[in-house]
């Protein structure tokens, strides 16, 4: 008797065991998420209670704020990250060390590349293949590529102005001005709403530029991005640009600052970073959805 | 014989010496104005020069004149201050040192340097006194701040002022200042680290005369406290008790030789960043053409590292155009090898005389 109720309660345990294995291995329940944008796109395609915790930098969501935090790019912390007993890690394709000793504790890892815009929505679609949130995910690129699109037939038939965007410089001088090259998002996004980046022929995604460089070019508008606002902002810009009196954008009160976390997150927000940007190059298109 | 007095005598002797020293200066006076005049002719776009000096068409439309006069020009100009200043700065330590490997960095004013700069990035905080923006102000005063440790602990429970706790103050203030930022690199966001690092390389694209101006006073006070140096240094680098012995109030002498060095070093890191090897390579260039005698080699090597730093400059701004390539990069690039032949062939003894 004794014998038969151990014999049936092992099977038990056997069939629950292969009814859990069998579940998708894909679907991740406890996730670590070290890449900001990645963080966003889970919490939009509904994997946002699977999050156990986030990187440093991450700010958006609002629900990120109670999550703990593990570190980032360069100094992940692997005790933190094991301690949350994750059973997915993303990381950057780039934190080798970490995706090393994260295959050693055998927790699989959603290594991140960062790309162009295409690679947003191709990212978007794994993080819901991995969190078991496939409809979702693809409602959502869905909806992103339907906006991407609405922006990109809008300014389609207008005169495309040569752009700057400019990514950082020193906060009183035309110093050290880094700008966006000819490939990542932030060109792709640009180039959609309608504008031609004046760079566009350097393959990098990120440079510093001389000050030769910025007349040589000539841009009819300069668009500085920040992740965060700070007081009269447009004004102190505006005046650090004044001595570049032959630029056009200069010449003719082309050149702007966007901030918002939307500007420089390569995240489900991006469509919305493509209408701003729009809006600013084409002032005089209205809008087809509010 | 008889007949000479001994001003005649010291006048005769003192003849050679200053023509020497009036044909470094017309030597190297010609090439780095030479320097100075083609450099802003060349760069990473091609411009009308008669456009860029045409005073008929009005400037704020004038493309040409402007990336001569705003960006050319304020470049060409502040690697002539700086080269010049890191090049001077850099004979003053080795001789005061005693030492042919000293640079003007050698004594923690660099790091100093660099701590204000990274204290001023990270903070974020806006502080400009006319021209000098934040992050220049911010690492002059770093600069001042590592001076003032290395002089006093220099100064204290010695008597006089003793190179060695000199030497062994600023290595030390050297690796701490660096763990400081690391320490502040830890806790920095990523743009925030790399503007630091972007600024250790150097740059010389300061688009406006003001920093230079701002510059200017430092480096020529400096400058006149070396030539007033120059005879105590000869002095100085044979050893502090044949300079005693000569008359050299040598106390004095350290101080204001440490004091105006430095004072020049943090002027040119603070205008252009810790540029690296112009301070060790020149001098040492130089006094393989001239000989050892400061009254020569000073105002050589400061015209020279003027030339010499435009040339490098022009190289980071066209070679790899529309990327500049940092201009402490091909200063390295350049000056490392030059260096490391420099020991071979003259030996490590060789090289300082």
């Amino acid at each position: 008797m004794k014998r038969l109720f151990h014999d049936v309660f092992f099977c038990c345990v056997v069939a629950l065991a292969t009814m859990i294995a069998a579940e998708p291995p894909s679907s991740a329940r406890r996730i670590v998420s070290l890449v900001p944008a990645v963080t966003e796109m889970l919490f939009a395609v509904g994997a946002g209670p699977q999050v156990v915790g986030v990187s440093s930098f991450d700010r958006e969501p609002v629900q990120v704020a109670a999550l703990p935090r593990v570190g980032a790019l360069l100094d992940p912390d692997l005790e933190r990250i094991l301690s949350l007993r994750p059973d997915m890690v993303v990381a950057y394709g780039t934190q080798e060390d970490l995706h090393r000793q994260l295959a050693r504790a055998g927790i699989p890892v959603f290594s991140y590349k960062h790309g162009g815009l295409a690679g947003i929505t191709e990212t978007i679609q794994r993080v819901g293949e991995r969190t078991g949130h496939v409809e979702a995910a693809n409602a959502l690129v869905r909806d992103i590529e339907a906006d991407l699109t609405a922006v990109r037939t809008r300014v389609a038939s207008q005169p495309r102005p040569k752009v700057l965007l400019v990514f950082g410089r020193d906060p009183d001088s035309l110093r050290n001005v880094f700008a966006s090259g000819g490939i990542g998002f932030l060109h792709d996004v640009l180039e959609l709403a309608g504008g031609t980046n004046v760079l566009s022929d350097v393959r990098r995604e990120g440079l510093q530029i001389s000050v030769e460089q910025i007349l040589a070019k000539r841009p009819e508008v300069v668009l500085e991005l920040r992740a965060e606002a700070d007081a009269d902002l447009e004004s102190k810009t505006r005046k650090v640009w004044r001595t570049l009196a032959a630029v056009p954008a200069v010449r003719d009160r082309r050149v702007h600052v966007m901030t918002g976390s939307e500007m420089v997150v390569p995240g489900p927000r991006i469509a919305r970073a493509a209408e701003r940007i729009a809006r600013l190059l084409h002032p005089s298109v209205k809008p087809v959805r509010p | 014989m008889g007949a000479l007095t001994r001003a005649e005598r010291l006048v005769a002797a003192a003849a050679p010496i200053r023509s020497r020293v009036a044909w470094a200066i017309a030597g190297f006076g010609a090439v780095a104005v030479g320097a100075c005049v083609t450099a802003p002719l060349v760069g990473s776009t091609p411009i009308s020069l008669t456009r860029a000096w045409d005073p008929s068409l009005p400037f704020a439309s004038n493309v040409d004149a402007q990336i001569f006069f705003v960006a050319r020009l304020p470049r060409v100009l502040s690697a002539a201050l700086v080269g010049s200043a890191l090049a001077a700065a850099g004979v003053v330590f080795q001789a005061l040192l005693r030492n042919p490997l000293a640079t003007p960095f050698t004594l923690g004013v660099s790091a100093g340097a660099a701590l204000g700069a990274m204290l001023a990035i990270t903070a974020g905080a806006t502080l400009v006194i006319g021209p000098v923006g934040t992050v220049p102000l911010a690492s002059f005063l770093g600069s001042l701040a590592a001076v003032a440790v290395v002089y006093l602990l220099a100064s204290a429970r010695h008597r006089g002022f003793s190179t060695n706790v000199m030497l062994l103050a600023g290595v030390t203030l050297n690796s701490f200042f660096s763990a400081l930022i690391l320490f502040l690199q830890f806790f920095a966001d990523m743009t925030q680290t790399m503007r630091t690092v972007r600024w250790l390389m150097g740059d010389l694209d300061v688009a406006s005369y003001g920093p230079i101006l701002a510059a200017v006073p430092l480096v020529l006070i400096a400058s006149v406290a070396f030539a007033w140096l120059a005879r105590a240094l000869n002095l100085l680098a044979i050893g502090p008790e044949q300079a005693e012995g000569r008359g050299v109030d040598v106390l004095r002498a350290q101080r204001v030789a440490f004091v105006s060095a430095s004072l020049a070093t943090g002027a040119a890191v603070s205008l252009g960043g810790p540029i690296g090897f112009v301070g060790i390579v020149v001098p040492h260039l130089v006094r393989l053409l001239v000989g050892s005698d400061h009254r020569v080699l000073l105002p050589a090597a400061s015209l020279f590292g003027a030339t010499f730093l435009i040339g490098c400059d022009l190289v980071s701004r066209t070679v790899m155009a529309p990327l500049e390539l940092p201009v402490g990069i091909v200063t390295a690039v350049i000056g490392g090898p030059f260096f490391l032949w420099l020991l071979i062939t003259r030996g490590a003894g060789g090289a300082t005389r």
